[in-house]
């Protein structure tokens, strides 16, 4: 193998696996340290920096960095790391005199958002210190996007909402609630120098099934419904209620109804319990509630009495796979069920809708009728149009649309700067060592077996009677500093100088995971099967070093190593140190502009 | 060193042993050593040896006297009977131990002080008796304790980290070993494993005394240019006269060698060795012939590694005392007071 190029920017990012997923790529294990020391404003900091909106996403996101965590690998449940980002939301102080101010000075370009979601304000703070003229319309009254709408206000207060919103708009972002754009040739008309379309995924699919239009009046569209029960228009359910859908959105309608005077909530899923599309936790929180999920059953018929919804019938199905493995579903043989029911509600996916968007405005889309969108810079066809967040690619959520909303700012910037799109700004890197003495490590090294802490919960009898009180009571300053204590700080790395090592083995003998092998070089594949301890996560790289004086090489699996410092520490020449990689986004602005130095 | 004990958690797909243990099982506390110390290779070594084994902890008694070296026995084999006796005194606690109870394991860790200059006298003369052990020396030709004096390993013309030139000629060990009769000579070097831990094995499954002079560098007082025992020197003059592979008895010979390259040894218990030629001219069942070679390499300035000698049919201090099968401290009364019959007839026997 050739030796690794640890100057890439990708080599250690990669390694710090939770940033590595995050789609804003936030630098998680620095600001848990920051929660650890009890520094929540800076914390947060970081995270605004990155997320835009930590104590939202703190109580909503995806967490695709929770899956990817080092901990799953090595012990068993990831550090909860979102749950964490809302300590920092929850306890940091003022923060507002640390924000960027209002431009002092417009630039005199102007550019409208379409949409006051995630993506949308996330392109509005980066652009608006900037001096842009930034101005994001959305038929809401308020900003936030399906953040207000669908998200029940149990799992996240408007006054969060409020706050972080807040801290976008108060850069001279221009806000017009409650006005809805619907024709693009008319916004295109009004000659702005950039349009960003963040508008999101605001169509609930429906079930076109027997029944459906006699039906009607008790059969609701999840989001639709969620949004209307979220502006208090819908204030009251049936008490026997039934949610047909698996995914995120079936569960906030699920647990919604459930306070809504919904007495026997039950969700039905097509497929199987562990094909749903809900975060396991959702799915947790939703069962909590004593809410029932059934599985492999398909709705045949709304079964109605007069105009008046009774109930569904199912048909029973099971999962096999077909001559190619395709796993398909496909009638069990069993007579159907059926489920009575007063109220039905719908959450059975959401598609884009861009009927606003006229098809001759060089705005071109693809055969499934969505906008065609650069993966990178999130241009469409028409130069002066950008797309991001749900409206770009369909349905994801948050996270992607913050991680959307940056990427756009920065093309939308270049453009206005009369720069090339696709010329894009290397993240800054910056390597430190944190020695501190013999023994001392600027981070927490003393890594120990900890179960992951649970966040406590309102008494679900108190919960279930509002709708807005909040179920998740956040974590405790001293739960939070247990959790953020399980952090393996896998950003403090084991860069290797190989001039320094005299091959005395002492960090092999030391390593607690196996991790280091002293060997012949080799191709990777074989390489692989001469490690110290199997190597079996072939998505983790192998960190090799050349230039020992044997000749062999050092090879470093990646995959289990727990960033200890015990290699460091037993090293008698300095040969290893660990440093700490702090990965900086470029962002929109100058920073954006003149390429900047790789890293390391 | 470091002030952390390493962590308890261990790389998901560790292999297992025939006892159900990972190679985690048959660690220490975590060593004070200086950083980077040859010994601390020598005790994850005797790890890595006691593991692939499938040795039960409880079966071992590691007995060491005073040093650097002496101290290891912590780190290694936590689950072991150990015995850290007063200086160079390893070899009669060894011995004493050895006789009681002939069942257990015993791994005698000792280096160059205790072991060469004030315990010579012990190490000549539990080699001589045969006992059943495997007598380590961890040898670094410097007392690191007492911050770098030369040993009485250190070879003549070697210089000091003070720059001092040893005017003294060196004990080596291993050709006293095979003077002295051990029945199984070997020598090594803590940076390569891959030599080191199929000694270690073969020597703990070896009937008699079996003895290993182990090069290891002290990284603090005796890594420098002009040292014979650093990292380099020993590297750029090691002359491996073979590589062995340890076979258990319980493993088939799945190894397939050229023939006439390969010598397949059987050990008591009916493990194998499968020792594969490196210097076409030695023989390691030749004692003469291997003190001759010893000293003819060692006068040209080079360190000769691997098994030295091994006795086929090796016998310990228990069969030349003819000794019961039974351990001796498992005998009680009813054995050793046989009665006035007995005693009327072992009478009768000296008249």
């Amino acid at each position: 193998m050739k030796n690794t190029d640890i100057a890439a920017p990708d080599y250690f990012h990669k390694v710090v696996d939770c940033q590595w997923a995050c789609p804003a790529h936030t630098p998680v294990p620095e600001y848990i340290r920051l929660i650890a020391a009890g520094r929540y404003s800076d914390a947060y900091m970081v995270n605004w920096k990155s997320n835009v909106f930590p104590g939202i996403l703190g109580r909503t996101c995806d967490r695709p960095c929770e899956p990817a965590c080092r901990r799953v690998r090595v012990e068993d449940e990831p550090v909860a790391i979102c749950r964490l980002k809302r300590v920092a939301a929850d306890y940091k102080d003022d923060i507002t005199a640390r924000l960027p101010k209002p431009a002092s000075k417009k630039n005199g370009k102007r550019i409208a958002l379409v949409g006051g979601g995630p993506a949308s304000l996330t392109v509005a703070r980066d652009l608006a210190p900037l001096g842009y003229h930034v101005v994001v319309f959305d038929s809401d009254p308020k900003a936030g996007g399906m953040i207000r709408t669908q998200i029940p206000k149990f799992r996240l207060p408007d006054s969060v909402i409020d706050e972080e919103c807040g801290y976008i708009l108060n850069l001279g972002v221009e806000f017009r609630g409650g006005k809805r754009i619907d024709s693009m040739k008319a916004l295109l008309a009004e000659g702005w120098d950039a349009i960003f379309v963040g508008s999101g995924a605001p169509r609930g699919r429906d079930l076109d099934i027997p029944g459906r239009k006699e039906a009607a009046a008790n059969i609701h569209i999840g989001i639709d419904w969620l949004s209307s029960v979220s502006f208090g228009h819908t204030t009251m359910i049936g008490k026997r209620v039934i949610v047909l859908g698996g995914g995120n959105t079936a569960m906030d309608c699920c647990r919604s109804a459930r306070r809504l005077g919904g007495e026997e909530v039950n969700v039905v899923v097509r497929s199987g319990f562990d094909e749903m599309k809900a975060s396991p936790w959702e799915k947790e929180d939703a069962q909590h509630e004593d809410i029932p999920i059934h599985n492999y059953l398909v709705p045949k018929e709304f079964i109605h009495e007069a105009g008046k919804l009774t109930g569904i019938t199912f048909e029973k199905v099971k999962a096999e796979r077909d001559a190619k493995g395709r796993r398909k579903l496909v009638p069990a043989g069993e007579p159907d069920q059926r489920f009575p029911c007063d109220d039905v509600l719908v959450a059975v996916g959401q598609e884009n809708a861009f009927p606003w968007i006229e098809r001759d405005n060089g705005i071109e889309f693809d055969e499934w009728n969505m906008p065609k969108v650069d993966k990178v810079t999130f241009a469409s066809t028409n130069p002066k149009v950008f797309f991001g967040g749900d409206a770009a690619f369909g349905p994801k959520n948050i996270i992607w649309a913050v991680a959307h909303g940056h990427e756009a700012a920065v093309s939308i910037d270049k453009m206005l700067n009369g720069e090339d799109l696709t010329d894009r700004p290397l993240p800054a890197v910056e390597m430190m060592s944190q020695k501190m003495g013999i023994h001392e490590w600027s981070y927490d090294n003393e890594i120990e077996l900890d179960k992951r802490y649970k966040v406590p919960l309102r008494d679900k009898v108190v919960a279930l009677k509002d709708i807005k009180a909040e179920v998740e009571l956040g974590f405790d300053v001293q739960l939070a500093v247990a959790e953020a204590g399980r952090c393996l700080n896998c950003d403090v790395q084991t860069v290797f100088t190989a001039e320094l090592c005299i091959e005395c083995d002492a960090c092999v003998d030391i390593c607690p995971m196996d991790c280091i092998t002293f060997t012949p070089n080799g191709e990777e594949a074989e390489l692989r099967t001469r490690l110290t301890a199997p190597s079996t996560t072939l998505s983790q790289d192998l960190y090799v070093q050349d230039g020992l004086k044997t000749g062999r090489v050092m090879v470093k699996d990646e995959d289990v190593c727990l960033h200890c410092s015990l290699c460091a520490e037993r090293c008698p020449t300095g040969a290893w140190d660990m440093q700490k990689f702090l990965l900086d986004m470029t962002y929109a602005g100058t920073s954006c502009r003149p390429p900047r130095r790789s890293a390391a | 060193m470091t002030y952390l004990a390493k962590p308890k958690f261990h790389h998901p797909d560790l292999p297992k042993n025939e006892l159900g243990y990972t190679h985690r099982d048959y660690e220490g506390t975590v060593s004070t050593l200086c950083a980077g110390c040859g010994h601390d290779s020598i005790t994850a070594a005797i790890i890595q040896s006691c593991f692939e084994l499938s040795i039960e902890p409880h079966r071992v008694a590691k007995i060491s006297g005073i040093g650097c070296s002496s101290k290891t026995p912590t780190y290694f084999l936590g689950n072991s009977h150990g015995f850290n006796s007063v200086h160079g005194r390893m070899p009669s606690v060894l011995t004493g131990a050895n006789l009681a109870n002939r069942d257990l394991i015993y791994l005698g860790v000792s280096g160059d002080g205790d072991s060469a200059s004030i315990g010579l006298g012990q190490f000549a003369h539990s080699l001589r008796r045969g006992v059943n052990m495997t007598y380590i020396v961890e040898n670094n030709g410097v007392y690191g304790l007492t911050k770098g004096q030369f040993s009485a390993t250190a070879d003549r013309g070697s210089k000091s980290k003070r720059g001092v030139i040893n005017t003294d000629n060196s004990i080596d060990l291993a050709a006293m070993a095979l003077q002295l009769g051990a029945s199984f000579v070997a020598r090594s070097f803590s940076g390569d494993k891959q030599q080191l831990v199929p000694i270690i094995s073969a020597a703990i499954m070896h009937k008699g005394a079996a003895f290993i002079d182990i090069i290891s560098p002290c990284v603090a007082f005796n890594n420098h240019a002009g040292s014979t025992k650093s990292f380099d020197f020993v590297r750029e003059h090691n002359e491996a006269v073979n590589r062995l592979d340890f076979i258990s008895s319980r493993m088939p010979i799945e190894v397939k060698y050229d023939p006439g390259t390969i010598e397949v040894v059987e050990q008591h218990d009916g493990s194998k060795i499968a020792l594969r030629k490196l210097a076409a001219d030695y023989e390691p069942h030749d004692r003469a012939a291997a003190l001759g070679f010893l000293q003819h390499h060692a006068a040209k300035g080079q360190i000769v590694t691997g098994l030295l000698y091994m006795e086929k049919a090796s016998e310990d201090l228990h069969g030349h005392l003819h000794t019961v099968d039974v351990p001796l401290n498992t005998l009680n009364a009813k054995e050793l007071c046989p009665g006035q019959a007995a005693l009327d007839k072992y009478n009768a026997s000296l008249r």
